[in-house]
């Protein structure tokens, strides 16, 4: 297959530090403790999977580092340098978007509506000062995003809610995209996404990884892990316990990893 | 590779803005839409039955007058309806602006246009206030918006009765009467100034920024938050806009009733949510507009005035819209299911 070789003509930079790191994070919930001092690192140019069983973690620190959580202990540095996100608006500003596992659409809007909430693009001049939003500018862009990317709606003009549960994947998918500088996470991108849809998923991970992004790719199919990871970093209960490039990783070796099967043997992924 | 497989060109959506076709249908789908056709039918009704009474010049004069002071309450429940809020305190609120308009109008003594800008003043920072502590406490506290304006509601009421012992004040000036009451060729000010308001409530909704934020915080808050709104600063500015859009009904009231009503408010709020909701805004948020409530606001006023006419009791008009509101809210959530897919 094509992207099995793709995979193995990208060679990852291993020389820079990574664009994002973080160090002993830990997040509680009431008595529920999502994140017990847990690490994390991604860097540009690479796809960085994040897997752990459910309830493992993954999501809540992929809030805490799109700033949409705070943290309770733990450090965040961009390019080496300690950061402290205290809004999803800080995030953004340090490049970092986010395909939340919930999708975060407003379903009652347009796709053009949802690719610049919060960022809506005004009108030039005097109307612009005043707040006056330029649509037709913002529908000209979405479709462009959307028709780079291989997404095909057949109605711009409708709300989000009537779309197929993957039609607004690709919404938000195209809406990370459109915005990340530095790095992107997908939670759970492919989770609603058919076998060709999910094919032209990780194609684009690999193209946008090419540009020199970091991706952080959350995902439950360890098939679709191993044909798109530079690196695999596991997640259990709250902690990082292995961190591995994806160098003739099996699926076995993955779930013992998650399960707590591999426990010693973490760093090359031996077989059980 | 896979990824190659190409689109048919006829499955994609074109860069060409929507054609004024397909607009046109999006536009008779809706909501509004259905009801301008039941007002139109309405009206027609009344006029084929009474042509000589409920077409007269008088009598539709009485019902934009009506309508007026009940519209501008109303812009301010689309907007925080739409933010998937409430405000059952606008009539109360009213009611204590108008009374602090009356009580500072009294204070400074002198009738004229001076007086009447210090009044219309007072009502604006009144409403303001008002709606900023709703605002406050539904954003800022959370307590929830029902009960917080269900509260405000009883307070700001009970506090203009202290202030007037329960008296209405009937000190308003003639020059407020007179523009209250005054006409701007031929057409009176009071329908006027809440055209005036209903025009612009459309265009901020529906054309700014702080509209499309308005949409986007009652569709989904935390999606709205993540993507960097200010969701409680956005939620605090609707109520104290609702506030004080109240404020300014309070003075087109003094103008019109030229005393401080302190009976006549009690279903007010009911009224507005009625309006907006026959307009086709959605309980949910999300989903509004500003000319769905204008609709909204006429529907009930058109047919209480048409029963009145052709000597039908007009408490039925009581029992008939308060069906079809149920009848509307039902049409939403089933276009809410049909389309949730
Ligand atoms: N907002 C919240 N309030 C309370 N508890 C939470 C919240 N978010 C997450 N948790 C808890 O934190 C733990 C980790 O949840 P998280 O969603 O991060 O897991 P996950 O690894 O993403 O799981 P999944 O694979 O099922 O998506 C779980 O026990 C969950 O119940
Ligand atoms: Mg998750």
């Amino acid at each position: 297959m094509g992207n099995a070789a793709e995979n193995l003509t990208h060679t990852p930079d291993d020389s820079a530090g990574p664009i994002l790191e973080a160090r002993g994070i830990s997040k509680s919930f009431g008595h529920v403790e999502a994140l017990r001092g847990a690490d994390f690192s991604a860097r540009a140019g690479e796809v960085t999977a994040l897997i752990g069983d459910n309830g493992a973690g993954k999501s809540t620190l992929v809030k805490i580092l799109s700033g949409v959580y705070k943290a309770n202990a733990g450090e965040i540095f961009i390019r080496g340098r300690k950061v402290s996100f205290d809004s999803p608006a800080a995030a953004h500003a340090a490049g970092i978007e986010t395909v939340y596992q919930d999708l975060s659409v407003a379903q009652d809007l347009s796709p053009a509506a949802n690719m610049f909430m919060g960022r809506e693009k005004l009108l030039p001049g005097l109307l612009g000062r005043l707040g006056f939003l330029d649509n037709a500018a913002m529908r000209r862009e979405s479709l462009l995003a959307f028709q780079r990317l291989k997404v095909s709606l057949k109605d711009m003009d409708t709300p989000v809610a009537s779309l197929s549960g993957g039609q607004r994947q690709s919404v938000a998918i195209c809406r990370s995209i459109m915005w990340a500088r530095s790095v992107v996470f997908m939670d759970e991108p492919t989770a609603a996404l058919g076998v060709v849809q999910t094919g032209r998923t990780l194609d684009l991970i690999r193209r946008i990884r090419d540009t020199g992004i970091a991706v952080v790719l959350i995902s439950h199919n360890m098939r679709d892990v191993i044909q798109v990871a530079d690196v695999i970093e596991v997640l259990r209960l709250g902690r990082r316990i292995a961190r591995m490039p994806n160098k003739g990783v099996t699926v076995q070796d993955l779930v013992g990893a998650m399960t707590g099967a591999l426990d010693a043997e973490t760093e090359e992924g031996a077989t059980p | 590779m896979t990824g190659t497989t190409t689109v048919p060109p006829a499955e994609l959506a074109t860069l060409a803005p929507p054609s004024l076709g397909r607009r046109l249908r999006g536009a008779l789908t809706s909501s509004p839409a259905y009801m301008s056709g039941i007002l139109l039918l309405l009206v027609l009704f009344f006029t084929f039955m009474r042509p000589d009474t409920f077409a007269s010049a008088f009598n539709l004069r009485n019902i934009f007058l009506d309508a007026s002071v009940l519209l501008v309450i109303a812009i301010g429940m689309t907007y925080v309806m739409i933010a998937g809020g409430f405000d059952l305190s606008v009539g109360s609120v009213l009611v204590f602006s108008g009374v602090a308009a009356a009580k500072a109008m009294e204070a400074v003594g002198r009738d004229g246009i001076g007086t009447v800008a210090i009044g219309t003043g007072v009502a604006l920072v009144t409403g303001l206030a008002w709606g900023l502590f709703n605002g406050f406490c539904v954003a800022r506290l959370r307590v929830s918006a029902l009960i917080t304006t269900l509260g405000s509601m009883g307070a700001a009421l009970g506090m203009a009765y202290l202030v007037t012992d329960g008296n209405d004040i009937r000190t308003v000036p003639n020059t407020l009467i007179a523009i209250g009451t005054g006409n701007i060729g031929g057409i009176p000010s009071l329908v006027l100034i809440s055209a005036l308001f209903t025009v612009i409530g459309m265009i901020i909704l529906h054309l700014t920024r702080y509209g499309r934020h308005t949409f986007l915080i009652g569709s989904n808050p935390e999606a709205s938050r993540r993507a960097g709104i200010n969701t409680a600063g956005h939620l605090m500015s609707l109520y104290a806009l609702s506030g004080l859009l109240a404020g300014a009904a309070a003075m087109l009231s003094l103008g019109r009733f030229s005393t401080t009503t302190l009976e006549g408010h009690g279903t007010d709020p009911l009224e507005a949510v009625t309006a907006v909701v026959l307009g086709g805004t959605s309980l949910y948020g999300g989903r509004g507009t500003v000319i769905g409530t204008v609709i909204g606001v006429f529907i009930p006023a058109v047919l209480a005035n048409g029963f009145i006419i052709m000597g039908v009791q007009p408490f039925w008009q009581m029992v008939v819209i308060g069906f079809v509101v149920i009848g509307a809210v039902y049409a939403d959530q089933i276009k809410r299911q049909t389309q949730d897919r």
